[in-house]
């Protein structure tokens, strides 16, 4: 058998069910998401007008995942993502860099940035781009605080943060604005998410658009909604960003991933985050 | 080092036993090891005792379980497809309001988990059930 | 030594007299199991809780001996019967030595 041959073999064993189109079957689609008995959370939305033709409805990849998993999610004591919170809440009142402030001398409690999460990645005049969560905390620590060396863009304290940040949003609706000066890299977003990378030659669509509700082995494919993220992965056994899961797709198609905040990957998180306008903020999730 | 397709092949099947058979074949004396540590041997009688796990796990990394054996003094969980059988034992002191107990554990894999509750006559009684761990469709 | 190691309980507020309540805890802890390998090829060696209790008033309620295959981060749920106001004491042993603890108090009525 020839390379390309084998290549094929795997491709059409990854997607066995996919002649039958986006297949529901064996998800259990209607149920509600209320977090600690107060938040509620939307897990089943009708789509943006920009993704018409392409998704009928939008679903939150809590939809797709076991009883056990999804009852994690619904108290935060069972929620081992609000760990990192918690940490989250310890350093957003601790004193960083030269200037001797701490998150809290300008932002008074993490509840005052529940506006946030919902309309990242946003357009920054000042800085002419595109800025996610992470790199608007960069840029308040390295403008503002005085900090030489700013978190990370996927360490630990930056992941704490980002999740602390979307877990005051949780249950406000996601918007992200796509027009006016956002539009092109919107534009380039979008572009990444329908080309085909790697040897296995997959775009994000073929998975998460063509396939969605199918199993890829024995899992079931999302719609690779970001609106959970950070979220607390099983596997992991720890919150993991959005860049960080997007370079794990990316790399299971065998291709080259772009590089956690590259432009080309806030450009994509820009658009996957579009694609779930009018879903809830529900990180930290807690996925498989 | 030159080495042949065929024994490229080999290697890499002495590499897979090593990693996937041989802890479950160790594993089966090792799981009566630690039961007959528990129980000294005795008979276990298969009700009056609960064992509530996933039938399909979705990782193994956190698998929720619970346990329930009214009356019992401890119960001890084991998981008979780890490299190490023991999960956990609970000892119920005077104060318990029930001899229910839940915890989230690591399942190396589709195995049997099982539940050992020790009653206060020096009896036992044993739950096993059957739990599938899911293979992710991707690392990420 | 494992870092960032938070325990959390919860417990109702309070109870009536003999009551069965649901205690919940959580403790953040990697539960480094032993058997793994680390990038340089070498396993990485154990590092787990290894033992929690939980008494009321110092009567036990339960006491668990724990082995690598309990989850990163240990949950553990139980029942209490609380027969007086008083205080939980909540104590997690870890392989390295250290001993963290946590209490809850609860009125009973």
């Amino acid at each position: 058998m020839t390379r390309k041959a084998l290549l094929g073999g795997v491709s059409a064993a990854v997607f066995a069910v996919a002649a039958a189109g986006v297949g529901l079957a064996d998800i259990r689609t209607g149920d509600s998401l209320v977090i600690n008995g107060e938040i509620q959370i939307v897990t089943e939305a009708e789509p943006p007008a920009h993704l018409e033709g392409a998704l009928s409805t939008l679903y939150s990849g809590w939809v797709f995942r076991t009883d056990e998993t999804r009852a994690m999610q619904a108290d935060d004591f069972d929620n081992p993502g609000m760990l990192y919170v918690e940490q989250g809440i310890d350093a957003f009142n601790t004193v960083m860099g030269s200037e001797g402030n701490s998150c809290a001398s300008c932002h008074e409690n993490p509840e005052s940035l529940a506006n946030v999460r919902p309309s990242y990645p946003q357009w920054d005049e000042a800085h002419g781009t595109v800025q996610t969560v992470e790199m608007q905390v960069q840029e308040c620590q390295t403008e503002r605080m005085g900090m030489e060396q700013p978190y990370g863009y996927d360490s630990q304290q930056m992941r704490n943060m980002v999740a602390l940040i979307a877990s005051v949003a949780r249950g406000q609706t996601v918007d992200v604005a796509i027009d006016g000066p956002a539009a092109e890299a919107w534009e380039l977003g979008r572009e990444i998410y329908y080309t085909q990378y790697g040897q296995m030659e997959l775009s994000c669509a073929q998975c998460h658009e063509q396939n969605y509700g199918n199993l890829i082995r024995a899992d079931h494919l999302s719609q690779g909604q970001i609106n959970g993220f950070p979220t607390y992965r099983l596997k992991n056994a720890n919150i993991v960003s959005v860049h960080n899961r997007f370079r794990g797709c990316i790399r299971d198609t065998r291709g080259e991933p772009f590089s956690v905040g590259s432009p080309e990957f806030v450009a994509l998180e820009l658009y996957v985050a579009s694609r779930g306008n009018g879903l809830t903020v529900e990180g930290p999730a807690v996925r498989n | 080092m030159t080495q042949t397709r065929r024994q490229f092949v080999g290697t890499g099947l002495a590499v897979a036993a090593a990693f996937f058979g041989l802890p479950h074949i160790a594993n089966a004396a090792q799981l009566e090891e630690a039961i007959a540590a528990f129980t000294g041997g005795a008979d276990m009688a298969g009700d009056g005792i609960t064992l509530i796990a996933p039938e399909i796990a979705e990782n193994g990394n956190t698998v929720p379980i619970e346990v329930d054996a009214p009356g019992a003094e401890a119960i001890m969980l084991l998981a008979a497809g780890n490299p190490q059988a023991d999960v956990c034992t609970f000892n119920f002191g005077p104060a318990a309001g029930s001899r229910l107990a839940s915890t989230r554990i690591r399942l190396a894999g589709e195995q049997e988990v099982v539940a050992i509750a020790r009653m206060p006559d020096g009896s036992f009684k044993q739950a096993r059930q059957n739990v599938r761990v899911t293979i992710g469709g991707c690392g990420g | 030594m494992a870092e960032n190691v938070v325990p959390r309980v919860r417990v109702p507020r309070d109870a009536s007299a003999g009551e069965a309540v649901s205690v919940r805890t959580l403790i953040s802890h990697p539960m480094e199991s032993g058997q793994r390998r680390g990038s340089d090829g070498n396993t990485i060696p154990r590092s787990i809780i290894n033992r929690f209790t939980c008494e009321f008033n110092g009567e036990l309620v339960i006491d668990v001996t724990i082995e690598p295959a309990v989850s990163t981060n240990p949950y553990f749920q139980f029942d209490a019967t609380v027969n007086e106001t008083g205080t939980f004491a909540f104590t997690w042993y870890d392989d390295d030595g250290s001993v963290y603890t946590e209490s809850a108090d609860i009125t009973v009525a």
